[in-house]
Protein backbone atom coordinates (compact mmCIF):
# COMPACT_ATOMS: atom_id res chain seq x y z
CA UNK A 1 0.00 0.00 0.00
CA UNK A 2 2.79 2.40 0.97
CA UNK A 3 4.74 1.25 -2.10
CA UNK A 4 1.80 2.03 -4.39
CA UNK A 5 1.30 5.46 -2.82
CA UNK A 6 5.01 6.28 -3.10
CA UNK A 7 5.02 5.06 -6.70
CA UNK A 8 2.06 7.30 -7.65
CA UNK A 9 3.61 10.31 -5.92
CA UNK A 10 6.91 9.74 -7.73
CA UNK A 11 5.14 9.16 -11.05
CA UNK A 12 3.08 12.35 -10.87
CA UNK A 13 6.09 14.45 -9.88
CA UNK A 14 8.07 12.89 -12.73
CA UNK A 15 5.26 13.66 -15.19
CA UNK A 16 5.12 17.25 -13.94
CA UNK A 17 8.89 17.50 -14.38
CA UNK A 18 8.64 16.27 -17.98
CA UNK A 19 5.76 18.66 -18.78
CA UNK A 20 6.99 21.80 -17.10
CA UNK A 21 4.82 23.99 -19.33
CA UNK A 22 1.59 22.79 -17.71
CA UNK A 23 2.96 23.49 -14.25
CA UNK A 24 4.18 26.94 -15.21
CA UNK A 25 0.76 27.91 -16.65
CA UNK A 26 -1.04 27.88 -13.30
CA UNK A 27 1.79 29.74 -11.56
CA UNK A 28 2.07 32.37 -14.31
CA UNK A 29 -1.70 32.83 -14.24
CA UNK A 30 -1.48 33.55 -10.50
CA UNK A 31 1.35 36.05 -10.96
CA UNK A 32 -0.31 37.83 -13.89
CA UNK A 33 -3.78 38.12 -12.34
CA UNK A 34 -2.35 39.39 -9.05
CA UNK A 35 -0.16 41.88 -10.96
CA UNK A 36 -3.00 43.26 -13.07
CA UNK A 37 -4.94 44.64 -10.12
CA UNK A 38 -2.47 47.39 -9.11
CA UNK A 39 -2.43 48.47 -12.77
CA UNK A 40 -6.21 48.53 -12.91
CA UNK A 41 -7.17 50.16 -9.61
CA UNK A 42 -4.36 52.69 -9.56
CA UNK A 43 -1.37 53.19 -7.33
CA UNK A 44 -3.14 54.52 -4.24
CA UNK A 45 -1.19 52.73 -1.44
CA UNK A 46 -3.98 52.66 1.14
CA UNK A 47 -6.41 51.17 -1.35
CA UNK A 48 -3.87 48.57 -2.47
CA UNK A 49 -3.03 47.63 1.11
CA UNK A 50 -6.74 47.18 1.81
CA UNK A 51 -7.45 44.92 -1.19
CA UNK A 52 -4.17 42.95 -1.10
CA UNK A 53 -5.25 39.91 0.97
CA UNK A 54 -8.48 39.46 -0.94
CA UNK A 55 -6.96 39.91 -4.39
CA UNK A 56 -4.05 37.57 -3.72
CA UNK A 57 -6.36 34.96 -2.27
CA UNK A 58 -8.84 35.17 -5.16
CA UNK A 59 -5.96 34.86 -7.64
CA UNK A 60 -4.67 31.77 -5.82
CA UNK A 61 -8.16 30.31 -5.83
CA UNK A 62 -8.65 30.84 -9.58
CA UNK A 63 -5.19 29.51 -10.32
CA UNK A 64 -5.93 26.38 -8.33
CA UNK A 65 -9.20 25.98 -10.31
CA UNK A 66 -7.22 26.17 -13.54
CA UNK A 67 -5.18 23.05 -12.87
CA UNK A 68 -8.11 20.95 -11.57
CA UNK A 69 -9.70 19.57 -14.76
CA UNK A 70 -6.45 17.85 -15.72
CA UNK A 71 -6.06 16.17 -12.35
CA UNK A 72 -7.79 12.93 -13.37
CA UNK A 73 -8.53 13.58 -17.05
CA UNK A 74 -5.25 12.17 -18.42
CA UNK A 75 -5.42 9.03 -16.32
CA UNK A 76 -9.05 8.60 -17.36
CA UNK A 77 -8.28 9.01 -21.07
CA UNK A 78 -5.35 6.61 -21.27
CA UNK A 79 -6.83 3.85 -19.12
CA UNK A 80 -4.51 4.28 -16.13
CA UNK A 81 -7.51 5.10 -13.94
CA UNK A 82 -8.98 1.66 -14.63
CA UNK A 83 -5.72 0.12 -13.46
CA UNK A 84 -5.86 2.25 -10.31
CA UNK A 85 -9.45 1.12 -9.68
CA UNK A 86 -8.25 -2.48 -9.99
CA UNK A 87 -5.08 -1.83 -8.03
CA UNK A 88 -4.05 -3.68 -4.90
CA UNK A 89 -4.05 -0.52 -2.77
CA UNK A 90 -7.32 1.14 -1.66
CA UNK A 91 -8.29 3.85 -4.14
CA UNK A 92 -8.43 6.47 -1.39
CA UNK A 93 -4.74 5.99 -0.68
CA UNK A 94 -3.83 6.36 -4.35
CA UNK A 95 -6.00 9.48 -4.60
CA UNK A 96 -4.29 10.95 -1.53
CA UNK A 97 -0.88 10.38 -3.13
CA UNK A 98 -2.05 11.99 -6.38
CA UNK A 99 -3.38 15.01 -4.48
CA UNK A 100 -0.15 15.41 -2.54
CA UNK A 101 1.78 15.44 -5.82
CA UNK A 102 -0.73 17.89 -7.30
CA UNK A 103 -0.42 20.26 -4.37
CA UNK A 104 3.40 20.11 -4.35
CA UNK A 105 3.35 21.10 -8.02
CA UNK A 106 0.41 23.52 -8.18
CA UNK A 107 -0.10 24.76 -4.60
CA UNK A 108 3.28 25.08 -2.95
CA UNK A 109 4.75 27.46 -5.59
CA UNK A 110 1.81 29.84 -4.96
CA UNK A 111 2.65 29.89 -1.26
CA UNK A 112 6.28 30.63 -2.03
CA UNK A 113 5.64 33.44 -4.48
CA UNK A 114 2.74 35.16 -2.67
CA UNK A 115 4.97 37.37 -0.42
CA UNK A 116 6.71 38.63 -3.55
CA UNK A 117 3.35 39.64 -5.03
CA UNK A 118 2.41 41.25 -1.73
CA UNK A 119 5.28 43.69 -2.29
CA UNK A 120 3.35 45.17 -5.22
CA UNK A 121 0.52 45.99 -2.83
CA UNK A 122 2.79 47.58 -0.26
CA UNK A 123 1.62 45.05 2.30
CA UNK A 124 3.66 45.54 5.50
CA UNK A 125 6.40 42.87 5.69
CA UNK A 126 5.23 41.55 9.13
CA UNK A 127 2.08 40.33 7.37
CA UNK A 128 3.99 38.26 4.81
CA UNK A 129 4.26 35.40 7.26
CA UNK A 130 0.52 35.35 7.94
CA UNK A 131 -0.23 35.52 4.21
CA UNK A 132 2.09 32.62 3.39
CA UNK A 133 0.84 30.58 6.34
CA UNK A 134 -2.80 31.15 5.38
CA UNK A 135 -2.03 29.98 1.83
CA UNK A 136 -0.01 27.04 3.16
CA UNK A 137 -3.05 25.86 5.11
CA UNK A 138 -5.63 26.95 2.55
CA UNK A 139 -4.32 25.76 -0.83
CA UNK A 140 -4.36 22.05 0.15
CA UNK A 141 -8.02 22.49 1.17
CA UNK A 142 -8.70 24.01 -2.27
CA UNK A 143 -7.03 21.02 -3.95
CA UNK A 144 -8.94 18.52 -1.82
CA UNK A 145 -12.36 20.13 -2.36
CA UNK A 146 -11.67 20.82 -6.01
CA UNK A 147 -10.65 17.23 -6.64
CA UNK A 148 -14.09 16.02 -5.53
CA UNK A 149 -15.58 18.22 -8.26
CA UNK A 150 -12.96 17.09 -10.77
CA UNK A 151 -13.77 13.46 -10.04
CA UNK A 152 -17.53 14.02 -10.33
CA UNK A 153 -17.29 15.87 -13.65
CA UNK A 154 -14.76 13.45 -15.13
CA UNK A 155 -15.48 12.57 -18.74
CA UNK A 156 -18.42 15.00 -19.04
CA UNK A 157 -18.68 17.35 -21.98
CA UNK A 158 -18.41 20.92 -20.75
CA UNK A 159 -17.12 19.53 -17.50
CA UNK A 160 -14.81 22.52 -16.98
CA UNK A 161 -17.66 25.01 -16.57
CA UNK A 162 -19.67 22.61 -14.44
CA UNK A 163 -16.60 22.08 -12.28
CA UNK A 164 -16.28 25.82 -11.64
CA UNK A 165 -19.99 26.11 -10.78
CA UNK A 166 -19.74 23.14 -8.46
CA UNK A 167 -16.53 24.00 -6.68
CA UNK A 168 -16.33 27.80 -6.42
CA UNK A 169 -19.21 28.11 -3.88
CA UNK A 170 -17.43 25.53 -1.73
CA UNK A 171 -14.26 27.62 -1.86
CA UNK A 172 -16.02 30.58 -0.20
CA UNK A 173 -15.36 29.63 3.46
CA UNK A 174 -11.68 29.01 2.69
CA UNK A 175 -11.45 32.38 0.97
CA UNK A 176 -13.13 34.21 3.85
CA UNK A 177 -10.89 32.60 6.46
CA UNK A 178 -7.72 32.95 4.37
CA UNK A 179 -8.11 36.59 3.40
CA UNK A 180 -9.63 37.37 6.81
CA UNK A 181 -6.59 36.11 8.67
CA UNK A 182 -4.33 38.58 6.86
CA UNK A 183 -6.78 41.45 7.37
CA UNK A 184 -7.10 40.68 11.07
CA UNK A 185 -3.34 40.49 11.47
CA UNK A 186 -3.09 43.83 9.60
CA UNK A 187 -5.60 45.41 12.00
CA UNK A 188 -3.45 44.30 14.91
CA UNK A 189 -5.94 41.69 16.11
CA UNK A 190 -3.82 38.71 15.12
CA UNK A 191 -5.05 36.20 12.59
CA UNK A 192 -4.71 33.12 14.77
CA UNK A 193 -8.41 32.38 15.01
CA UNK A 194 -8.82 32.27 11.22
CA UNK A 195 -5.62 30.28 10.78
CA UNK A 196 -6.80 27.73 13.31
CA UNK A 197 -10.11 27.39 11.50
CA UNK A 198 -8.21 26.93 8.22
CA UNK A 199 -6.12 24.25 9.90
CA UNK A 200 -9.28 22.54 11.12
CA UNK A 201 -10.72 22.64 7.59
CA UNK A 202 -7.50 21.10 6.28
CA UNK A 203 -7.61 18.25 8.79
CA UNK A 204 -11.25 17.46 8.06
CA UNK A 205 -10.76 17.70 4.29
CA UNK A 206 -7.59 15.58 4.34
CA UNK A 207 -9.33 12.90 6.36
CA UNK A 208 -12.55 12.64 4.33
CA UNK A 209 -11.99 14.07 0.84
CA UNK A 210 -9.82 11.19 -0.53
CA UNK A 211 -12.59 8.70 0.18
CA UNK A 212 -15.24 10.98 -1.32
CA UNK A 213 -13.02 11.41 -4.39
CA UNK A 214 -12.51 7.64 -4.65
CA UNK A 215 -16.28 7.09 -4.55
CA UNK A 216 -16.81 9.82 -7.16
CA UNK A 217 -14.16 8.25 -9.42
CA UNK A 218 -15.90 4.89 -9.22
CA UNK A 219 -19.17 6.52 -10.26
CA UNK A 220 -17.60 8.54 -13.08
CA UNK A 221 -15.71 5.61 -14.56
CA UNK A 222 -18.85 3.48 -14.98
CA UNK B 1 -13.03 -20.22 -11.06
CA UNK B 2 -14.96 -17.52 -12.86
CA UNK B 3 -18.70 -17.77 -13.22
CA UNK B 4 -21.17 -15.45 -14.90
CA UNK B 5 -24.82 -15.91 -13.98
CA UNK B 6 -27.65 -14.28 -15.92
CA UNK B 7 -25.67 -11.19 -16.95
CA UNK B 8 -27.63 -8.44 -18.64
CA UNK B 9 -26.30 -5.10 -19.74
CA UNK B 10 -27.63 -2.12 -21.65
CA UNK B 11 -25.65 0.94 -22.66
CA UNK B 12 -27.39 4.16 -23.68
CA UNK B 13 -30.75 2.38 -23.64
CA UNK B 14 -29.69 -0.35 -26.07
CA UNK B 15 -29.60 -3.90 -24.82
CA UNK B 16 -26.22 -5.51 -25.46
CA UNK B 17 -26.78 -8.94 -24.00
CA UNK B 18 -29.08 -10.70 -21.57
CA UNK B 19 -29.20 -14.00 -19.69
CA UNK B 20 -25.55 -14.57 -20.36
CA UNK B 21 -24.26 -17.58 -18.44
CA UNK B 22 -20.89 -19.25 -18.54
CA UNK B 23 -18.40 -20.83 -16.21
CA UNK B 24 -14.67 -20.92 -16.68
CA UNK B 25 -12.41 -23.34 -14.84
CA UNK B 26 -8.66 -23.22 -14.45
CA UNK B 27 -6.88 -24.22 -17.64
CA UNK B 28 -9.63 -22.87 -19.86
CA UNK B 29 -9.58 -20.15 -22.44
CA UNK B 30 -12.63 -18.03 -23.26
CA UNK B 31 -12.86 -15.98 -26.42
CA UNK B 32 -15.49 -13.26 -26.52
CA UNK B 33 -16.45 -12.82 -30.16
CA UNK B 34 -18.76 -10.30 -31.75
CA UNK B 35 -18.82 -7.39 -34.11
CA UNK B 36 -18.00 -3.80 -33.18
CA UNK B 37 -20.45 -2.40 -30.69
CA UNK B 38 -21.76 -5.78 -29.62
CA UNK B 39 -20.64 -5.30 -26.02
CA UNK B 40 -17.33 -7.17 -25.83
CA UNK B 41 -15.57 -4.43 -23.89
CA UNK B 42 -18.61 -3.94 -21.64
CA UNK B 43 -18.64 -7.64 -20.82
CA UNK B 44 -14.93 -7.60 -19.99
CA UNK B 45 -15.35 -4.55 -17.76
CA UNK B 46 -18.19 -6.30 -15.96
CA UNK B 47 -16.00 -9.36 -15.46
CA UNK B 48 -13.23 -7.13 -14.09
CA UNK B 49 -15.66 -5.46 -11.70
CA UNK B 50 -15.25 -2.03 -13.31
CA UNK B 51 -18.90 -1.94 -14.36
CA UNK B 52 -21.94 -3.29 -12.57
CA UNK B 53 -24.24 -5.46 -14.71
CA UNK B 54 -27.91 -4.47 -14.92
CA UNK B 55 -28.84 -7.95 -13.78
CA UNK B 56 -27.02 -11.10 -12.76
CA UNK B 57 -23.66 -11.41 -11.09
CA UNK B 58 -20.08 -12.51 -11.56
CA UNK B 59 -18.63 -14.98 -9.10
CA UNK B 60 -15.00 -15.71 -8.41
CA UNK B 61 -14.41 -19.11 -6.79
CA UNK B 62 -18.07 -19.12 -5.80
CA UNK B 63 -18.20 -15.67 -4.15
CA UNK B 64 -19.81 -12.67 -5.88
CA UNK B 65 -17.05 -10.22 -6.87
CA UNK B 66 -19.01 -7.26 -5.48
CA UNK B 67 -18.10 -8.40 -1.98
CA UNK B 68 -14.49 -9.24 -2.80
CA UNK B 69 -13.27 -5.93 -4.27
CA UNK B 70 -9.48 -5.77 -3.74
CA UNK B 71 -9.20 -9.48 -2.93
CA UNK B 72 -10.53 -10.15 -6.42
CA UNK B 73 -8.62 -7.44 -8.25
CA UNK B 74 -5.35 -8.72 -6.81
CA UNK B 75 -6.03 -12.04 -8.57
CA UNK B 76 -6.58 -10.62 -12.02
CA UNK B 77 -4.76 -8.71 -14.70
CA UNK B 78 -6.97 -6.53 -16.86
CA UNK B 79 -5.56 -4.96 -20.00
CA UNK B 80 -8.15 -2.62 -21.42
CA UNK B 81 -8.66 -1.08 -24.81
CA UNK B 82 -6.60 1.96 -23.82
CA UNK B 83 -3.01 0.88 -23.22
CA UNK B 84 -2.74 2.65 -19.82
CA UNK B 85 0.71 4.02 -20.58
CA UNK B 86 2.00 7.58 -20.39
CA UNK B 87 3.70 9.10 -23.41
CA UNK B 88 6.02 11.16 -21.24
CA UNK B 89 7.41 8.15 -19.41
CA UNK B 90 9.71 5.48 -20.81
CA UNK B 91 8.50 1.93 -21.38
CA UNK B 92 10.47 0.70 -18.36
CA UNK B 93 8.99 3.38 -16.09
CA UNK B 94 5.47 2.66 -17.36
CA UNK B 95 5.82 -1.07 -16.81
CA UNK B 96 7.34 -0.70 -13.35
CA UNK B 97 4.55 1.67 -12.30
CA UNK B 98 1.82 -0.59 -13.72
CA UNK B 99 3.19 -3.54 -11.73
CA UNK B 100 3.50 -1.53 -8.51
CA UNK B 101 -0.07 -0.23 -8.78
CA UNK B 102 -1.24 -3.81 -9.26
CA UNK B 103 0.61 -4.75 -6.08
CA UNK B 104 3.31 -6.83 -7.77
CA UNK B 105 6.96 -6.37 -6.98
CA UNK B 106 8.64 -5.21 -10.19
CA UNK B 107 12.38 -5.69 -10.23
CA UNK B 108 14.35 -3.68 -12.73
CA UNK B 109 15.93 -6.64 -14.48
CA UNK B 110 12.58 -8.40 -14.90
CA UNK B 111 11.08 -5.25 -16.39
CA UNK B 112 14.02 -4.91 -18.79
CA UNK B 113 13.72 -8.59 -19.70
CA UNK B 114 9.99 -8.35 -20.40
CA UNK B 115 10.47 -5.32 -22.62
CA UNK B 116 13.35 -6.98 -24.45
CA UNK B 117 11.13 -10.00 -25.21
CA UNK B 118 8.61 -7.69 -26.81
CA UNK B 119 11.35 -5.72 -28.54
CA UNK B 120 10.50 -2.36 -27.00
CA UNK B 121 13.36 0.02 -26.13
CA UNK B 122 13.10 0.64 -22.39
CA UNK B 123 14.71 4.05 -22.15
CA UNK B 124 12.85 6.14 -24.75
CA UNK B 125 9.73 8.18 -23.86
CA UNK B 126 6.78 6.30 -25.34
CA UNK B 127 5.45 9.28 -27.25
CA UNK B 128 8.41 8.90 -29.60
CA UNK B 129 7.43 5.31 -30.40
CA UNK B 130 4.73 4.01 -32.74
CA UNK B 131 1.21 2.92 -31.79
CA UNK B 132 2.17 -0.74 -32.13
CA UNK B 133 5.21 -0.31 -29.91
CA UNK B 134 3.07 1.33 -27.21
CA UNK B 135 0.73 -1.62 -27.43
CA UNK B 136 3.71 -3.96 -27.04
CA UNK B 137 4.91 -1.98 -24.02
CA UNK B 138 1.48 -2.45 -22.42
CA UNK B 139 1.38 -6.17 -23.25
CA UNK B 140 4.85 -6.72 -21.80
CA UNK B 141 3.05 -6.70 -18.47
CA UNK B 142 1.78 -10.20 -19.23
CA UNK B 143 5.34 -11.49 -18.91
CA UNK B 144 5.42 -10.22 -15.32
CA UNK B 145 1.91 -11.38 -14.48
CA UNK B 146 2.34 -15.15 -14.46
CA UNK B 147 1.19 -15.28 -10.83
CA UNK B 148 -2.29 -13.85 -11.54
CA UNK B 149 -4.78 -16.71 -12.00
CA UNK B 150 -7.07 -14.69 -14.27
CA UNK B 151 -6.23 -12.55 -17.29
CA UNK B 152 -8.84 -10.33 -18.91
CA UNK B 153 -7.54 -8.99 -22.20
CA UNK B 154 -9.46 -6.55 -24.37
CA UNK B 155 -8.37 -6.80 -28.01
CA UNK B 156 -4.83 -7.91 -27.18
CA UNK B 157 -3.92 -8.30 -30.84
CA UNK B 158 -5.01 -4.84 -32.02
CA UNK B 159 -2.21 -2.89 -33.76
CA UNK B 160 0.28 -5.74 -33.36
CA UNK B 161 2.46 -7.15 -36.12
CA UNK B 162 2.81 -10.87 -36.84
CA UNK B 163 5.75 -11.50 -34.49
CA UNK B 164 4.19 -9.72 -31.54
CA UNK B 165 0.85 -11.44 -32.19
CA UNK B 166 2.57 -14.83 -32.13
CA UNK B 167 4.39 -14.01 -28.89
CA UNK B 168 1.14 -12.86 -27.26
CA UNK B 169 -0.65 -16.01 -28.41
CA UNK B 170 2.13 -18.12 -26.94
CA UNK B 171 1.94 -16.25 -23.64
CA UNK B 172 -1.82 -16.77 -23.44
CA UNK B 173 -1.51 -20.47 -24.34
CA UNK B 174 1.27 -20.92 -21.77
CA UNK B 175 -0.74 -19.21 -19.05
CA UNK B 176 -3.75 -21.42 -19.75
CA UNK B 177 -1.55 -24.53 -19.83
CA UNK B 178 -0.34 -23.70 -16.30
CA UNK B 179 -3.91 -24.06 -15.06
CA UNK B 180 -4.99 -20.41 -15.16
CA UNK B 181 -7.97 -18.85 -16.88
CA UNK B 182 -7.84 -16.29 -19.67
CA UNK B 183 -10.71 -14.30 -21.18
CA UNK B 184 -10.00 -12.24 -24.27
CA UNK B 185 -11.91 -10.39 -26.96
CA UNK B 186 -11.10 -10.31 -30.63
CA UNK B 187 -12.81 -10.12 -34.01
CA UNK B 188 -10.30 -12.40 -35.69
CA UNK B 189 -10.08 -16.14 -35.41
CA UNK B 190 -6.95 -16.42 -33.33
CA UNK B 191 -4.70 -19.44 -33.40
CA UNK B 192 -4.17 -20.05 -29.73
CA UNK B 193 -3.37 -23.67 -28.96
CA UNK B 194 -5.18 -24.25 -25.69
CA UNK B 195 -6.70 -27.54 -24.61
CA UNK B 196 -10.12 -26.18 -23.69
CA UNK B 197 -11.42 -23.26 -25.67
CA UNK B 198 -14.83 -21.72 -25.32
CA UNK B 199 -16.43 -18.96 -27.29
CA UNK B 200 -19.10 -16.51 -26.21
CA UNK B 201 -20.63 -14.83 -29.25
CA UNK B 202 -22.32 -11.50 -28.63
CA UNK B 203 -24.64 -9.54 -30.89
Amino acid sequence: MIAAARCILRRDLLLALRRRGDVATALLFFVIVASLFPLGVGAEPNLLRAVAPGVIWVSALLSSMLSLPRLFADDHADGTLEQMLLGAAPLGVIVAAKLLAHWLVAGLPLVAIAPLLALQYDLPPPLFGTLALSLLLGTPVLSLIGAIGAALTLGLRGGGVLLALLVLPLYVPVLIMGAGSVEMAGAGLGGQAQLMLLGAMLIVAAAFAPWAIAAALRISSE
Amino acid sequence: MLEAVGLRSARQGRQLFKDLDFALRGGELLRVAGENGSGKTTLLKILAGLLAPDAGEVRWRGTPIRGLREEYSRELVYLGHAPAVKGDLTAAENLGIACTIAGADAQAQHVEGALASYGVPGDVPLRRLSQGQRRRAALARLLLAAAAPLWLLDEPFAALDAAATRLTEELIAGHVARGNAVVYTTHQEAGIGAAVQRVVALG
